[in-house]
């Protein structure tokens, strides 16, 4: 029985080996989501243009709020795009965002993590390619959706259902080879009068 | 020329590391003097060897030799020769150079200072060291030899050295850190060789004990070495942030803590041996896990500046086979006879048992959190992100319990405390350290917060202990003085140690509860008041560096109690650098350090219209941090100095693996008299 004991440490190790092995055969760009094919998670989250800070740097809300939530995704198809103004990768995204927004693709975005006035001053710098904007500061939808990290893009559907996530860096060569035939094709499915 | 001379260096020295791993061992096994006399002999040539192939790359590097890739895609002729130098181990295939170059020099030392230990058990270790070197030697011929040429069309220059590396601390941080890691193959080889011979002896404790110490020691000062990177570095003013890197590098720190500490009951009472070489295996298999952590790719981090997952599945089989290797080798081997000795549950022993199931646990906490995004994925529950919020909460109450234990722990005495001592021990602490904690704060002018009355209790009542030890160790008949140099280096190597843990604990606990920090958009003239200081923002101009362009801020600080006219006591000068062959972009904070405050000013972005994002900290004794650090790391070193590790001859022929505790008789009476005395 003492003997027994001893190979505890041996079977602990193989089976985290095992585990190593598997996520070793994985492109870490390709991670799925746990919610591809499920619908957004529900949530309610202020957008990020309606806050103001005051003097003593604690936020107050100004006038009416818009709280957003799930709703938000109904009718169209949409990219929703994680970023924060901590996130190096996403001011190398941004200027790309800036074009596809260009072209009519509906992006709403998740400000991850951020604190609300250095993001409200990144969009007024550099552009806001957001129909939408939610802030989320505490991470919270962010857990929900299983954010790895910043940046990262979802592909949802008019009906708010999720098809695709991409982690990392939206540039052109992974928009014309991966995200922009999926969107087309969620396009293509909609009923004429939502197009 | 030289890339291939180093090539073949390395060749040879794997043929020589080869013959090292097998020779030797197969002499002990057929019991050949001859076989186990070449040993030494070829650890010194494979060290030999892997050093003129170590130097043959830095020469590649100052001769800004760009025909050689590794070469090209880390250097350029614009750099300086320092970081030419560092650039070395600047990416994978150096840094495994640089692996095995230490690999070897812990070999050759292991070699030249184990004269005393019987001749079998030499030749045993510096086998098993051979098979480690085996393995890595053919990692780097098979998938990433440093050597490899860019011909017939070489670049005419480099593609530069990745700015976050070009620093003073990522010259020495690696190589710490790996003095570190592969230092603990010396304890793994010493547990393995016990295992193969089936002597798990106090003897081999004792061989193991100053080794592990040392390794132990430069593991501490690498990971301080990154923390301090980071904080000054990265631009973050942090200086842990749970990365899945530096928690590959607290993990063997924190199973070589438990091994320190299991290895001295291991030594004086002959208890926990079978956990010792667990722990021995463990805290060698966590430094192969950080390399492979850190080269594969499995996890993505600020710091995995390398992934390649071909090499990822040789690392993977090769720590297979050494750590499924040597795990199966204990399960087979190890002792499964109990000691005979019995311990109080008020002992040193039951103290040291506490301080490892609380080590323990705190690894088995941080490989859970750094390994769970991939074990979530596997089972299929999705990805899910742990961040600093699950470490925080796991690790500072674990800390804390451990903080308070090891105040009492080392102030017992082995076997058995009796209730009325114990008590008289503790009175004096257990008052005072509460009331120093709120009259420090108070002092300093601070609020009272539970978190840093807890952190500030636990730090003082660790050193109060502490000083109590001392003055109750240092009491003898030929006076204080006298009583004093009677203590051995062992005893002030824990006393340095647990007193630089309880300067961090000090550090940690107001720099997280007391910084201030302030994000800002300024515009040269303005001024910025942050927590008793006034900053300044006098202009921004372009300076040239060797390699890069940069706009650099000017700061004047003044503290808030002073004139208006007054001159300012510093002037801080952030720098945001363009470097000119990649056109990175990177932040150099700029940072007035001082023993209670450091004041720390970064560069953001120009808003226009001259106006700048700056981020000014605040940080109060945050320097404790790393002056705790080096303590501990100083702590570690001073116990290597022991006499007691190399004056004990050894009869090589006694003991079995069921020889009862203490087992050489000689051995037994003084170091149970010494320990209540010493470490």
């Amino acid at each position: 029985m003492d003997r027994v004991k001893l190979f505890i440490p041996l079977i602990i190790f193989v089976v985290l080996a095992a585990m190593l092995y598997w996520g070793l055969g994985r492109d870490p760009n390709a991670m799925p989501s746990a919610l591809i094919s499920r619908p957004v998670p529900t949530f309610q989250l202020p957008e990020l243009g309606q806050l103001k800070d005051t003097e003593d740097t604690s936020l107050v809300v100004t006038g009416q709020p818009e709280i957003l939530d799930e709703t938000l995704f109904l009718g169209q198809v949409s990219l929703l795009n994680v970023w924060a103004t901590w996130c190096v990768s996403c001011r190398v995204e941004h200027p790309y965002l800036l074009d596809i927004a260009e072209t009519g693709v509906r992006i709403i975005s998740l400000n991850y993590k951020d604190e609300v006035e250095a993001a409200q001053q990144w969009l007024e710098k550099y552009g806001d390619p957001y129909e939408q904007t939610i802030s989320d500061p505490t991470g919270g939808l962010g857990l929900d959706l299983g954010v790895f990290g910043a940046p990262e893009t979802y592909l949802i559907d008019h009906l708010g259902v999720i098809h695709y996530k991409h982690v990392g860096v939206v540039d052109d060569r992974v928009w014309r080879t991966t995200l922009q035939p999926k969107y087309q094709q969620l396009r293509n499915a909609l009923p004429e009068a939502e197009k | 020329m030289v890339a291939e001379l180093g090539h073949f260096a390395l060749i040879l020295a794997f043929c020589l590391a080869f013959a090292q791993a097998l020779i030797p061992l197969a002499g002990t096994l057929a019991n050949k003097a001859l076989w186990i006399g070449t040993a030494r002999p070829l650890s010194c040539g494979q060290f030999v060897f892997v050093a003129i192939s170590f130097a043959c790359l830095v020469t590649l590097f100052l001769q800004d030799d760009f025909s050689v890739a590794y070469v090209a895609n880390n250097s350029n002729s614009l750099l300086p020769y320092y970081y030419k130098v560092s650039a070395v181990w600047g990416a994978h295939e150096g840094s495994l150079l640089l692996w095995v170059l230490i690999l070897a020099g812990w070999t050759l030392a292991v070699a030249i200072f184990s004269r005393t230990l019987p001749a079998d058990m030499v030749a045993r270790v510096l086998s098993v060291m051979g098979m480690i070197a085996v393995g890595f030697y053919l990692f780097m011929l098979l998938t990433s030899n440093p050597f490899e040429r860019l011909l017939p069309f070489p670049p005419v220059d480099g593609k530069d050295l990745n700015p976050l590396l070009q620093d003073i601390g990522l010259i020495i941080h690696p190589p710490m850190l790996y003095m570190g890691y592969v230092g603990f193959s010396v304890a793994f080889a010493f547990a393995v060789a016990a295992l193969l011979a089936g002597r798990m002896d106090s003897a081999w404790a004792r061989w193991t004990r100053p080794w592990t110490n040392a390794a132990w020691s430069f593991l501490t000062v690498g990971i301080f070495l990154g923390s301090w990177w980071a904080y000054y570095e990265l631009g973050w003013g942090g200086w842990w942030f749970w990365d899945p890197v530096e928690n590959a590098s607290l993990m063997p720190w924190l199973a070589g803590t438990a091994l320190i500490h299991s290895l001295a009951v291991s030594e004086k009472r002959g208890l926990f041996r079978s956990w010792t070489l667990l722990l021995a295996i463990l805290a060698f298999s966590l430094s192969l896990l950080g390399t492979f952590l850190v080269r594969s790719g499995v996890l993505t981090s600020v710091h995995a500046f390398a992934s390649d997952p071909t090499r990822g599945v040789f690392i993977l089989a090769f720590l297979g086979v050494v750590i499924g290797g040597s795990l199966l080798l204990f399960a087979l081997r190890s002792s499964t006879i109990g000691a005979k000795a019995s311990f109080g549950w008020l002992s040193r022993e039951a103290g040291i048992l506490l301080n490892n199931v609380l080590l323990v646990v705190t690894l088995a906490m941080v490989l859970l959190g750094t390994l769970y995004p991939l074990v979530a994925d596997v089972l299929g529950w999705g990805k899910i992100s742990v961040g600093p919020p699950y470490f925080n909460f796991f690790f500072v109450p674990l800390g804390l319990l451990l903080i308070l234990s090891m105040g009492i722990g080392a102030n017992l005495q082995w076997k058995r405390q009796s209730t009325g001592s114990l008590l008289s021990l503790l009175k004096a602490p257990v008052v005072i350290s509460p009331v120093l904690a709120v009259l420090w704060l108070v002092l300093a002018g601070w609020d009272l917060k539970v978190a840093s009355l807890l952190g500030l209790t636990a730090a003082l009542w660790l050193s109060l202990f502490t000083l109590q030890d001392i003055w109750q160790k240092s009491s003898y008949s030929g006076g204080r003085l006298a009583g004093l140099s009677r203590l051995k280096p062992g005893y002030w190597g824990m006393i340095v140690a647990h007193l630089g843990i309880a300067v961090l604990a000090i550090g940690i606990t107001l720099t997280s509860n007391y910084s201030d920090q302030r994000d800002v958009r300024l515009v040269t003239g303005e001024r910025i008041q942050v927590a008793g200081y006034d900053f300044l923002f006098q202009s921004v101009e372009q300076v040239r560096g060797p390699n890069y362009i940069a706009q650099q801020g000017s700061f004047a600080v003044f503290t808030t109690a002073d004139d208006a006219d007054a001159e300012p006591f510093t002037t801080l000068r952030p720098e945001k650098r363009r470097y000119l062959a990649t056109g990175n972009m990177m932040t150099e904070a700029d940072i007035d350090g001082g023993l209670f405050r450091d004041l720390y000013v970064a560069l953001g972005e120009p808003l226009g219209d001259g106006a700048w994002s700056v981020r000014v900290y605040v940080k109060p004794y945050i320097r404790w941090i790393w002056l705790g650090a080096m303590m501990i790391a100083l702590g570690g070193v001073i116990a290597v100095f022991d006499k007691r590790y190399r004056k004990v001859k050894v009869n090589s022929s006694a003991s079995v693996n069921s020889a009862p505790v203490n087992s050489e008789p000689k051995e037994s009476t003084p170091a149970l008299v010494r320990a209540s005395k010493d470490s």
